[in-house]
């Protein structure tokens, strides 16, 4: 690792998700115009709770390959590590482990022999009890306080770690780092920062940089090259045919953002009200101004998910006019008929199970937020059932499938057939899982909560 | 004549997740006279933003931000995100009730 002092550091971000894909070109573009680091985020909680939940990936193992395969090769031609962020969506051990024995797998294809480091950030509920009784652990609105039962009730538990561990895994000499759960901004700023460029800049760039193409004019477009000097950072797309404007990338700090002023990582927090974003020309924007405020108490985040129950659904849909005249009237029917069979068949109150039963095409999506009126032309509906265990909720499916076959309205003195979309009606959908952690702990150094290890071969 | 919406003033209105627990909203105005329509605080705020997505007034957050004509609004998550009653994973179809929000004084040719 070349250890000398560098005036700028150029970072290629080819998508703001590994598995995504893109155009092959756009990484000969990025490599002609120079990369010190290739940074990539593998995760997001945006798709729900299921991906902790249940410690799997929500990409699919080919596409998250084929883009490994183009970024080992592009490092190993710039000679500049690469940098992955929550591996495995959720970034669990088990995800740094599937993204670990898919590089380990391209290397030895390649004929490549690039050092990896994998940190493991997934977090024990026994050891963060000790925190929480010790005051270490804080909640974040809108939850309160943390109580040790929903620490146990967790599957999976992960930390969200700043650039720290990164950083020693670098300097350490790995060339490949594949990070379990990281803050998105971690992983860009975290080459910049090592190689001593300012806080702010480092920081503003890599929250500008995380999803990829999504700070320039076409974000379907490819992703984004940023280089990062002693003042601020300049920033263009990898597609010549796209452009970075002062105006998409001042509004990609609006992006999944409660503050599009401030963003809290582990050691700090960027503050980016006095930044000033200048068109360099058509492509390109120079941001300077941002800055950092490091914090009195390094903290780490944590995630976690616990299964709510088991599901089944069932959806069915409805094109007759009599039906839709009123169809919320007939969807209460259904409600009301179905609580009374399951009573009756399976001996359930309630409080044994639950259901949501939502008309796709009146107002399924905004339910009681739902302003438009009149009769749709058809309607979708689709009951969703949860209960403790999944032999229940199927049955409770099963049992509201002849209902939602031929429930009549008052009004009809035959049986309708309604249209089933699929045969089974119902699909199992087995645990369903809620995000129940928005906690941070204090921690004693930045790295104590996250484990690195060296190498590709994985222990599992 | 229709009368004229928040939406039809914009270039963007959108709503997302901003973490699994908050909601952000952003309405992206065509224009600085677009802007000053949505970021007057009689016309649009937080006891408004209460009514139409049924939340705590005292959650809510403005960020009116002119250099980009836009006002920004987030909230915490009604409804648990993957929860049994989440009909809406990503949160991103709850722009709707406020793009469609009418305009006063304002008519569409």
């Amino acid at each position: 690792m070349n250890n000398q002092p560098v005036d700028s550091v150029r970072i290629m971000t080819p998508t703001g998700m590994l598995g995504a894909g893109w155009d092959e070109a756009t990484i000969e573009r990025g490599l002609a115009l120079g990369v010190d680091v290739i940074t990539v985020d593998g995760g997001s909680t945006d798709s729900g709770p299921y991906y902790l939940g249940s410690g799997t990936a929500k990409t699919a193992a080919k596409a998250v390959a084929r883009d490994l395969r183009s970024l080992l090769r592009a490092a190993a031609r710039a000679d500049a590590p690469l940098i992955i962020g929550s591996c495995g969506t959720s970034g669990t051990d088990n995800g740094v482990d599937w993204v670990a024995g898919m590089v380990a797998e391209i290397q030895a294809e390649e004929g490549l022999d690039l050092p990896v480091a994998r940190i493991y950030s997934e977090q024990n509920a026994t050891d963060l009890k000790h925190h929480l009784d010790a005051g270490r652990i804080h909640p974040l609105p809108p939850l309160g306080e943390l109580r040790a039962e929903t620490l146990e009730d967790c599957t999976h538990i992960v930390g969200m770690m700043g650039h720290e561990p990164i950083v020693e895994a670098l300097a350490a000499g790995a060339r490949v780092v594949l990070a379990g759960r990281a803050t998105d901004t971690a992983v860009a700023a975290a080459y910049p920062l090592m190689k001593g460029m300012p806080a702010g800049p480092c920081w503003h760039a890599a929250k500008i940089v995380e999803c990829g193409g999504q700070c320039t004019t076409n974000p379907r477009a490819g992703g984004v090259h940023t280089t990062i000097d002693a003042t601020g950072f300049t920033i263009e797309p990898l597609d010549p045919d796209s452009a970075c404007t002062p105006y998409t990338v001042a509004a990609h700090m609006l992006y999944e953002t409660v503050n599009p002023y401030e963003m809290r990582e582990p050691a700090g927090t960027l503050d980016v009200r006095d930044a000033t974003y200048v068109a360099v020309d058509e492509r390109a924007v120079r941001v300077e101004g941002s800055q950092f405020h490091l914090a009195d108490q390094h903290t780490v985040k944590l995630e976690g998910a616990r299964i709510t129950g088991y599901e089944a659904m069932s959806f069915t849909a409805v094109r007759d006019p009599l039906i839709l005249a009123d169809v919320e009237a007939w969807a209460d029917l259904l409600a009301t008929y179905l609580r009374r069979w399951v009573s009756r068949t399976l001996g359930l109150g309630d409080d044994r199970y639950a259901f949501d039963l939502r008309l796709y095409g009146h107002n399924a999506v905004l339910g009681d937020l739902e302003f438009e009126t009149g009769p749709p032309r058809e309607v979708g509906v689709m009951l969703l059932v949860s209960a403790a265990d999944q032999a229940t909720a199927t049955a409770v499916a099963k049992i509201a499938n002849p209902l939602m076959l031929h429930l009549p309205t008052p009004e009809m003195h035959y049986l309708p057939s309604l249209a089933f979309a699929t045969s089974p009606a119902e699909v199992e959908r087995g645990p369903a899982y809620e995000f129940v952690l928005n906690h941070v702990v204090d921690c004693a150094t930045p790295t104590a909560f996250f484990r690195i290890e060296y190498g590709d071969q994985t222990n599992g | 004549m229709a009368e004229t919406s928040i939406g039809d003033l914009a270039l963007e209105v959108r709503s997302k997740n901003a973490g699994p627990f908050w909601v952000t909203m952003e309405l992206f105005m065509r224009n600085a006279d677009g802007y000053r329509v949505v970021a007057d605080e009689t016309f649009l705020n937080e006891s408004v933003i209460a009514d139409l997505y049924r939340v705590d007034v005292g959650t809510i957050q403005f960020f009116r931000i002119p250099s980009l004509n836009v006002v920004k609004i987030s909230f915490p998550r009604p409804v648990t995100q993957g929860s049994l009653r989440d009909r809406d994973m990503h949160a991103g179809q709850h722009h709707v009730p406020l793009a469609a929000l009418r305009v006063p004084g304002a008519s569409r040719g």
